[in-house]
C-alpha cells in the first residue's frame, strides 16, 4: 500500500518534501527576523553620540590646553554617553526585531532566540565589565578599542545562530577594533567608524537584501 | 523501476513525523511548545506523532519540570539519525531514478 503511494509520488513532491525539510532544519536553528533598521538606527545613535564626545572632549581640551588626561567629569560625562548610545540602540533593536519576527509569523522568543541572545552575551558582557577594568586601572586609551573587539567577538559568535551576514560585520569591528587598539589617539574616529558608519553600511544591505 | 523501497521508511510517511524529525536531527534537543509553534500543529497531533517516533526509538524523551510547568525535551536517537538520513538518501534515488 505505502509503496504504491511512493511510486505515486511525483517528483514535484519529493522537491516540496525536501523544501520543507530544509526550511525547517534552518529555521529551527537560525534566528531569521533581525531587522536591518535598527543597525542603522544604532549607527545614528552612535554618530550622534560621538559627535557629543567629541565636543565635551575638545571644549575642555582647548580650555587646558591638554589633550591627554581627562578630568574625572568629564570621563562621567562621557561613560553617560555611551551607556545612553547602547540603553537606546538595543530598545530600538528589540523593538525592531519584535516588530520583524510578528510580519515574518516567527516568535521573538523561541530556542534559537535565546541561543543567539546566551551565545553573544557572553563576549559582551566579559567585554563590558573587561572595558570597566581599564577604565577603573585608567587605560581609557584602550577602552574603545576593546569594545570593538568583545563587540566584534560577539557578533562572530552569535551569527551561528542567525543570518551569516552578521558574521562579516564581527569581522569588521574586530578589525577596526585592533586599529584602534594601534592608534588610540583617533579612538573617537574608530569609534565612529565602527559603531557608526559599519552599522549604517550593515544595515542598509540587510534591509535591501532581506526586506523583499 | 528498480527502487530500493525497503529503504523508504514507514515511520516518516506523515510529514508532520518527517518534520518533527528534521528539527530533532539540526538542533541537540527542542522541546514541545516550541515545536508545536514552529510545525504549526496542535496539541494532540504532535504529541500523537512524537509517541509514534518514541515507540520506534527513533526519538529520546526527557521529561523534566521548570517550577511547576512540565517541560519536556525531546532529542534524535543514533537509530533515528539513520534512519533520517537513508529516508533522505531514499527520497533522492527516487528523484535520480525519475530522472532517467
Amino acid at each position: 500500500m505505502y509503496f504504491k503511494v511512493l511510486l505515486e509520488m511525483q517528483e514535484k513532491d519529493i522537491y516540496s518534501e525536501l523544501n520543507s525539510i530544509r526550511s525547517l532544519m534552518e529555521r529551527s536553528t537560525k534566528f531569521i527576523s533581525l531587522s536591518g533598521l535598527s543597525g542603522i538606527m544604532a549607527g545614528i545613535y552612535a554618530i550622534l553620540g560621538a559627535a557629543l564626545a567629541y565636543k565635551i572632549v575638545y571644549a575642555e581640551a582647548m580650555l587646558k590646553y591638554q589633550g591627554s588626561s581627562l578630568a574625572i567629569e568629564t570621563l562621567w560625562q562621557l561613560i553617560f554617553i555611551a551607556a545612553a548610545v547602547l540603553i537606546f540602540s538595543v530598545v530600538t533593536g528589540i523593538w525592531l526585531t519584535i516588530r520583524q519576527a510578528r510580519k515574518k509569523g516567527e516568535k521573538f522568543w523561541n530556542p534559537v532566540s535565546r541561543r543567539l541572545l546566551v551565545n553573544m552575551a557572553i563576549p559582551l558582557v566579559t567585554g563590558g565589565l573587561f572595558a570597566l577594568a581599564l577604565i577603573l586601572q585608567g587605560s581609557y586609551e584602550l577602552v574603545i578599542a576593546a569594545c570593538l573587539i568583545f563587540y566584534g567577538l560577539a557578533l562572530i559568535s552569535g551569527s551561528h545562530y542567525t543570518l551569516s551576514d552578521v558574521k562579516w560585520l564581527g569581522v569588521f569591528e574586530i578589525i577596526i577594533g585592533l586599529l584602534a587598539a594601534l592608534f588610540p589617539a583617533y579612538g573617537l574616529l574608530f569609534c565612529i567608524l565602527g559603531f557608526g558608519l559599519l552599522h549604517i553600511l550593515y544595515g542598509s544591505i540587510m534591509h535591501f537584501k532581506y526586506k523583499q | 523501476m528498480k527502487i530500493s523501497l525497503e529503504q523508504f521508511d514507514k515511520a516518516f510517511e506523515n510529514r508532520i513525523r518527517l518534520q518533527i524529525m528534521s528539527v530533532l536531527v539540526a538542533n541537540e534537543r527542542y522541546d514541545f511548545n516550541s515545536l508545536k509553534e514552529l510545525l504549526n500543529a496542535t496539541d494532540g497531533n504532535l504529541a500523537s506523532h512524537l509517541k509514534a517516533l518514541e515507540k520506534e526509538e527513533y526519538i529520546v524523551v526527557n521529561k523534566s519540570f521548570i517550577g511547576r510547568k512540565p517541560n519536556t525535551q525531546y532529542s534524535a536517537s543514533d537509530k533515528g539519525r539513520t534512519a533520517f538520513l537513508n529516508h533522505l538518501q531514499a527520497l533522492e534515488n527516487l528523484i535520480k531514478q525519475q530522472k532517467y
